[in-house]
């Protein structure tokens, strides 16, 4: 068989799944692959917590390379903390999730699109908060989900905000031309527009 | 001659074949849809489609944001993006105000002046001396715009993934009025850009008219007083 035929029959087939795709099912039902594998998928699929990392990676690479090392050390740390001290709660039914996603955003957005020359120390501080409130958050969901012991979870969640704060600090650092820094400015500006939005949603009561 | 300097296209292909062995395993991978696990929150993909679709189901959103991207376009430079890092921060505001229920008189009215003017200073090619006007006007827009979002978001969504798609919306029509803008660098893109927003501005005319119309019902004013009154569930200038 040619090779042009190989991709073809690879085409096809992929055209024949694109149009039977399986149902999906997203109501914490585990990966298959272990607790660290669901702690990464978890957070992949939780924009309340994805969006305010990347936002904070983003505010950090803008402030320089101490600034992004910093934040790179501390939100992991600080997650894993506040994690740690979710499971360790007991009797929370209700935490203020939402609110508390919907402020990160606001937050964290409004300061990457107004570009504020905040010191490395700051930028830390931030880190640390963010991680240790959305941490704790994720601890009781955890928690409450019965999702085993659920620090293993958390583990997966600190390595992927590793990740993402590396590749999203970088990114923002060698953002040096000015469409580059603006581009960013923008994103910021999209996703303080967005925590703004939320905010009013949780204020008005919509569920 | 090189052999595969006559075949480029298909050189191209096998070449990228050979080098990114993985990549159909990873399209297939990509599009079985496997079983996710997630937070218990209801209708993530109802909110986003929703969000996303609400600013493109009015003509007078759509004129007016491709009208902003237009005289970015127009102004350069910074402004080119000044003005869409400004109008969905100032539309959030509005659109806050309204999900929290503060009242916004002459809501209507508002959002088709926003048409007619930003249509007029694109049609006029205006560039004012400071970058604080251009902002002072689509921010106050963007607020009307907002307001009368945040007084529609629809209940049983879900907000984080609404808003998301609300913006993005948003920020994709002042990129396609950026984009369109670009023609500005050709003497025949500068006259097309301008005729577009004359078509702007006449859709800002209609909607005005639109928006002094007394409510279905409501007994036609006797006479234009310029004072504003709540007939129904929305304001009208009368």
């Amino acid at each position: 068989m040619s090779e042009r035929t190989t991709v073809r029959a690879i085409l096809s087939a992929i055209l024949a799944l694109w149009l039977c795709p399986a149902r999906a099912e997203a109501h914490l039902v585990t990966t298959g692959l272990g607790p660290v594998y669901d702690g990464i998928d978890h957070f992949f699929l939780s924009p309340a917590d994805e969006i305010p990392a990347l936002a904070l990676a983003l505010l950090a690479g803008l402030r320089g390379t101490a600034a992004g090392r910093r934040a790179l050390a501390v939100l992991p740390v600080a997650w894993l903390a506040g994690g740690w001290a979710g499971l360790a709660t007991r009797g929370w039914s209700a935490p203020p999730e939402e609110m508390v996603g919907a402020l990160s955003l606001l937050l964290l957005g409004v300061l990457v699109a107004s570009d504020i020359a905040l010191p490395a120390a700051v930028v830390a501080g931030l880190a640390g908060l963010l991680g240790l409130a959305h941490g704790f958050l994720d601890g009781v969901g955890f928690l409450q989900a019965g999702m085993g012991k659920g620090m293993l979870e958390i583990t997966g969640i600190a390595v992927t905000l590793f990740v993402l704060v590396a590749l999203g600090a970088a990114a923002a650092v060698v953002a040096k031309p000015m469409w580059a820094r603006t581009a960013v400015r923008v994103l910021g500006s999209w996703i303080a527009a967005s925590g703004l939005l939320w905010t009013g949603w949780v204020l008005h009561g919509f569920k | 001659m090189n052999a595969n300097m006559t075949t480029p296209m298909k050189t191209d292909l096998f070449t990228s074949w050979r080098r990114f062995p993985w990549l159909p395993i990873a399209a297939i991978l990509l599009i079985l849809a496997p079983k996710a696990q997630a937070h218990i929150i209801k209708g993530e993909a109802g909110g986003f489609a929703s969000g996303f679709h609400h600013p493109w189901s009015g003509l007078d959103h759509i004129t007016a944001m491709v009208a902003v991207g237009l005289w970015g376009a127009q102004l350069g430079g910074r402004a080119m993006w000044l003005l869409p890092v400004v109008f969905p921060i100032v539309m959030a505001c509005g659109g806050f105000l309204g999900l929290i229920g503060v009242p916004l008189p002459g809501q209507e009215v508002g959002i088709a002046l926003s048409a007619l003017l930003l249509g007029l200073m694109v049609l006029g090619a205006v560039k004012p001396k400071h970058l604080i006007w251009p902002a002072i006007l689509v921010g106050t827009f963007g607020f009307y715009h907002g307001h009368a979002h945040g007084t529609e978001l629809p209940p049983g969504q879900s907000g984080l993934f609404y808003s998301i798609g609300f913006v993005i919306a948003t920020g994709t029509l002042h990129l396609c009025g950026i984009t369109i803008g670009l023609l500005n660098r050709w003497p025949a893109g500068k006259a097309a850009i301008r005729s577009a927003g004359a078509v702007i501005m006449g859709c800002g005319v209609y909607f005005l008219w639109v928006a002094l119309q007394p409510e279905p019902g409501e007994p036609a004013p006797a006479k234009a007083t310029g004072a504003l009154v709540t007939p129904g569930d929305g304001w009208h200038h009368v």
